[in-house]
């Protein structure tokens, strides 16, 4: 082939590959994500009004809330504590809980969601002391922030240790040879390094808590109005061929979701700024 | 931050409180009932509020009624079951002992408040010619219904099918056998639950019939006027009772023992039975029976107690991993 067919062939291959993928983002991403919107207003302003202010629908969204607002504070305290435990300390077993803390990500979210049923539901080691005291855990908005826990619990870690690592030990080090104390080390030294990171697994768990559907599936029992978060409520109301509904609460996780989405940009775009 | 933490407490104080406030009942129930409930359960609170003084709430939880089964033995606090399978009632017994063995004579008929039967949906102007259960077997037929392996309707329709070619070869178990197998293989969809079976049906097109219970294809015909479905029911039938129970474990524990039952009593009431007959359930109570015949084709029901001995036998014979039902779709495969 000579050197001017060649060069034609690539002229033609780079517009082809172009076009390509955007039409395959168009389809499988856009396409998808403004149907979305559409079927949703296919009921009209007045529909979508009506179909948000349903108490379920009300009652769904405020869960859906609660049990991220829970989840959050959690994780973000738990996975603080472990990243600063495997980065700044060596102990046995440091590499093991490492691992461990990727569990979540492992294991799909009904066998997370099986697994605390079976633990805490009323066939579980603890029924009796459950029952004794009359505390429902499973079946009650409770078992809903449990699972959650679990299945986000690694977000927060993931960012926090490889950034915990490059920076090393030595201002903090440093701080302790001045005569802080361990939690002015945290407060003054290591939180204003890690705050962006911190913020942006916040993000991440916050997008998952949100969006959980299988092991929150598993330990709801859907009572409407009482244990339904809005993934699941979903799935009910396209079960009630209530597509218009079940489109509006979409509408409404994609909203988050974009949302959450914009501020991970902004938030990676400072990080990288910061380094 | 500090607004979400507000209305995180806020949220926290009004879930917490909610069961305080008044006298609840949660009525687990199976999959499609929802808009049945939706309607009984006001009229019921409407009357117990008339009768006692006292204001109610009634919380529904619907799915798959093994599932439903499943979850009230792990802990879900449900006060009375709806199902449309007596086995799932039957466990609850067995595995937890949460409600005494006889529970089907504490209610009238079998404590089956109302009964259904499984029917054909086919196309508009039927252009396969289906009329009966033999028809389903014969080639280029595309069926679709449920995994019965998941799905209690689906159970129905295997076992309404089987009792039929039964009947049809003088209880010759080995041709029945034989015919339910070229019945199976006329399968083009196995969903796991009924809804899914709609879809497929309806919204996928596949298939030429929809085997599900009778109420639920007068459902899909209304909510979907413009395919023109229509509606088959076999000459004869297997019985579909929907039973009912409180669940006496947590009545006791939630303290709901009079509601409850007052409750599932209310289903056999004339009002209850009216609802019921326009959500297209065959009804016992005689008014309301005749009020809507014309609703309900004549066919003949058999109990599937009395065609396979008994619903333990169907479940290990037939149902089982390895029973017959499995060796009748592998057979068919081949």
């Amino acid at each position: 082939m000579s050197q001017t067919a060649l060069n034609s062939s690539r002229r033609w291959i780079r517009p082809l590959l172009i076009s390509l993928g955007v039409v395959l983002t168009l389809l499988l991403l856009v396409v998808p994500l403004v149907f979305i919107f559409v079927a949703a207003f296919s009921a009209g302003v007045g529909g979508v009004w009506q179909n948000l202010t349903e108490p379920d629908m009300l009652h769904a969204i405020g869960l859906t809330l609660l049990v991220a607002g829970l989840t959050v504070p959690v994780n973000l305290i738990f996975g603080t504590l472990i990243a600063w435990c495997v980065t700044r300390f060596s102990f046995p077993g440091r590499r093991l809980l490492l691992t461990l803390i990727d569990i979540p990500f492992a294991v799909s979210p009904v066998v997370a969601g099986l697994l605390y049923l079976l633990l805490y539901g009323s066939n579980g080691p603890f029924a009796n002391i459950l029952e004794q005291h009359d505390i429902q855990l499973m079946f009650a908005w409770p078992g809903l922030v449990m699972v959650t826990v679990f299945v986000s619990c690694p977000f927060v870690v993931r960012e926090l240790v490889p950034l915990m690592s490059t920076l090393g030990t030595e201002q903090e080090e440093a701080a302790v040879l001045l005569g802080a104390s361990g939690w002015q080390v945290f407060w003054h030294i290591t939180l204003p390094n890690i705050r962006w990171a911190l913020l942006y697994g916040v993000i991440l768990t916050n997008a998952r808590a949100v969006g959980e559907f299988g092991a929150v599936s598993v330990v709801s029992g859907t009572i409407r109005g009482q244990t339904n978060t809005l993934p699941l409520h979903i799935e009910l109301l396209q079960q009630d061929y209530n597509t218009a509904g079940a489109f509006i609460a979409a509408a409404l996780l994609t909203l988050i979701a974009i949302a959450t989405l914009v501020v991970k940009a902004v938030l990676q775009w400072k990080l990288a700024r910061q380094h | 931050m500090h607004i979400s933490k507000k209305l995180a407490l806020l949220l926290f104080a009004t879930l917490l409180s909610a069961p305080l406030a008044a006298k609840e009942l949660l009525n687990s129930s199976y999959d499609i009932a929802r808009e049945l409930f939706a309607e009984i359960n006001p009229l019921f609170i409407a009357h117990w509020q008339q009768q006692t003084g006292e204001t109610l709430t009634i919380n529904q939880s619907h799915g798959g009624s093994s599932r439903q089964a499943q979850a009230i033995l792990q802990g879900l606090r449900a006060d009375v079951v709806t199902f449309n399978q007596s086995t799932d009632i039957d466990v609850l017994h067995q595995r937890g002992n949460l409600l005494p063995a006889n529970w089907r004579e504490r209610l009238a008929n079998n404590a089956s408040p109302y009964y259904s039967t499984m029917a054909f949906l086919v196309r508009k102007g039927n252009p396969k010619q289906i009329s009966s259960w033999q028809d389903l077997a014969k080639p280029g037929i595309g069926l679709v219904f449920p995994n019965p392996k998941t799905s209690g309707n689906a159970r129905y329709t295997y076992l309404g099918a089987y009792g039929d070619a039964l009947q049809r070869f003088d209880n010759d178990d080995a041709k029945a056998r034989n015919w339910v197998k070229t019945f199976l293989a006329n399968v083009v969809v196995f969903d796991t639950g009924g809804r899914g079976a709609t879809t497929s049906f309806v919204e996928r097109g596949l298939g030429d019939v929809l085997i599900t219970f009778e109420s639920e294809v007068n459902g899909i015909i209304k909510q979907y006027p413009d395919q023109q479905f229509e509606r088959v029911v076999p000459p004869t039938n297997v019985l579909a009772e929907f039973p009912v129970a409180w669940i006496d474990r947590n009545i006791q524990r939630n303290g709901s023992e009079k509601q409850a039952k007052a409750y599932l009593e209310f289903l056999y009431s004339k009002a209850a039975q009216q609802v019921l007959a326009r959500h297209f359930y065959r009804v016992h109570d005689a008014d309301v029976v005749a009020a809507t015949a014309a609703q309900f084709p004549a066919t003949k029901l058999f109990k599937v107690e009395d065609v396979f001995s008994s619903w333990d036998a169907v479940q290990s014979n037939h149902f089982a991993n390895g029973g017959v039902l499995d060796q009748l779709l592998a057979e068919g495969k081949r």
